[in-house]
């Protein structure tokens, strides 16, 4: 590793106790402590954060884009996963 | 699909003793009482984690066991659209085990180890799923009883005081919100039905009845820790009081179907403004919690042979990825 090619981290901040870590960006940095030191005064500045996750963007594998259709498209013709779908009589209550 | 409120033993806790010690538990329960969440790395009293295992464990052991009643209706469904149905809702039961599973351990417990402990008799899991599904009807009142009772028992787990188990909660219950009502639709398409299929159905709600009140787990009189499981905020409402509140809207939705509750002691109470209902069968839900209900040895057997029966397919996913490493490696 030179100056030049640091590693690429992914950061992630829990906003507050209670919520997931969510995704907010990348920075390049020399190791992890570094990164999540570097995150805190990349994305944390007004108060955003409760807890930190630096990830490195190498450890992240992803679907391919072109993959979308394959992945995704089976979900869409089941209408039966979602409550809708039932006809209930309106005056059956708390269901 | 649901957590019984059993309080169970999780061993000796040593209590606090130095002074730093009763200073975190101080500080931890003032978090509680002001409603800020627990996340895994914060300190957590030894007690408090492992109630939390064990509930957490117990819920995600009643997902995956909770596959099988329906499963075994999977290949008879009447029509190909109840076929689709009942797959989505047996593949959901599956994801929430996973996630729940995945709650359990942040908790520091290896997911290895729990379904090491299930498959061995040692985990509990729900009484319910130790029933047998001897109609088609009973698919119907799975849906309509037990997740309902389920959703009425995991809705107030969202605001559990445990921030992994709270948030698999939130995902749940959304994504079960379809199981409920298309349990009481098929129910309903049977009641509208023949007269065979009126009694199909009736005699379905007569076996489910008892075992779905049995969900919401043992009188509050008998749970000894549900005092400190409500100071911790893992548990928000008491078995007596979700059970209650499962009969009170459940009867009238029985009505509306003409379907008769068998409990000769329902009744409507105006005074307290709910229904008074007749004694839980409680020797019954010991017997089966302890092992020997309709179906537990059947259940056990049938996840120890669908592990070993998958062992090949686990084999080959490592043998796959070793071989595409190996692959990298070499271009």
């Amino acid at each position: 590793m030179t100056e030049n090619d640091w590693p690429l981290y992914e950061i992630f901040i829990r906003p507050r106790n209670g919520l997931a870590h969510r995704h907010v960006g990348s920075l390049h940095a020399p190791d992890p402590e570094m990164a999540i030191e570097m995150a805190r005064d990349l994305y944390t500045r007004r108060g955003e954060g409760s807890s930190i996750w630096a990830v490195p963007s190498s450890a992240i594998a992803a679907s391919s884009p072109d993959e979308k259709a394959s992945l995704f498209e089976p979900a869409e013709d089941k209408d039966y996963r979602y409550p809708t779908h039932y006809k209930i009589p309106s005056d059956v209550k708390n269901m | 699909m649901y957590t019984q409120g059993l309080d169970g033993d999780i061993g000796p806790v040593r209590e606090a003793e130095t002074a730093d010690e009763k200073a975190l538990e101080a500080r931890f329960q003032a978090k509680i009482d002001a409603e800020i969440r627990i996340e895994p790395d914060d300190w957590m009293p030894e007690g408090y984690r492992r109630t939390l295992i064990r509930q957490i464990s117990q819920h995600a052991h009643s997902e995956i066991v909770g596959m099988l009643p329906e499963g075994n209706w999977v290949t008879r469904a009447p029509t190909l659209r109840r076929k689709a149905i009942l797959l989505a809702k047996i593949q959901d039961e599956a994801g929430h085990g996973l996630y729940l599973y995945s709650a359990c351990e942040t908790l520091g417990v290896e997911r290895a180890e729990l379904v090491e402990q299930l498959l061995a008799g040692k985990a509990k899991y729900s009484s319910i799923f130790n029933y047998p599904t001897l109609s088609w009807a009973d698919v119907g009142m799975i849906g309509w009883l037990v997740d309902g009772a389920a959703i009425m028992n995991q809705v107030p787990l969202q605001r559990c005081s445990y921030g992994p188990y709270a948030r698999a909660m939130v995902r749940i219950c959304k994504e079960e919100s379809f199981h409920q009502r298309q349990g009481y639709e098929i129910v309903m398409t049977l009641a509208e039905g023949t007269p065979e299929q009126r009694r199909m159905v009736q005699e379905s709600l007569d076996r489910w009845w008892w075992p779905a009140l049995m969900m919401f787990g043992p009188p509050d009189s008998d749970s000894v820790h549900t005092a400190q499981s409500m100071k911790w905020k893992i548990k928000r409402v008491t078995n007596d009081e979700l059970r209650q509140k499962f009969v009170d809207v459940t009867v009238p939705q029985a009505e509306r179907l003409g379907l008769r509750i068998p409990d000769p002691e329902l009744k409507w109470n105006p005074e307290r403004g709910h229904y008074d209902f007749g004694p839980v069968p409680w020797e019954e839900f010991w017997r089966v919690i302890k092992g020997d209900g309709p179906c537990n040895r059947e259940r056990l057997a049938q996840r120890r042979r669908a592990h070993e029966e998958g062992r090949w397919v686990r084999e080959a996913a490592l043998a796959h990825a070793e071989k595409r490493r190996l692959r990298s490696r070499a271009a």
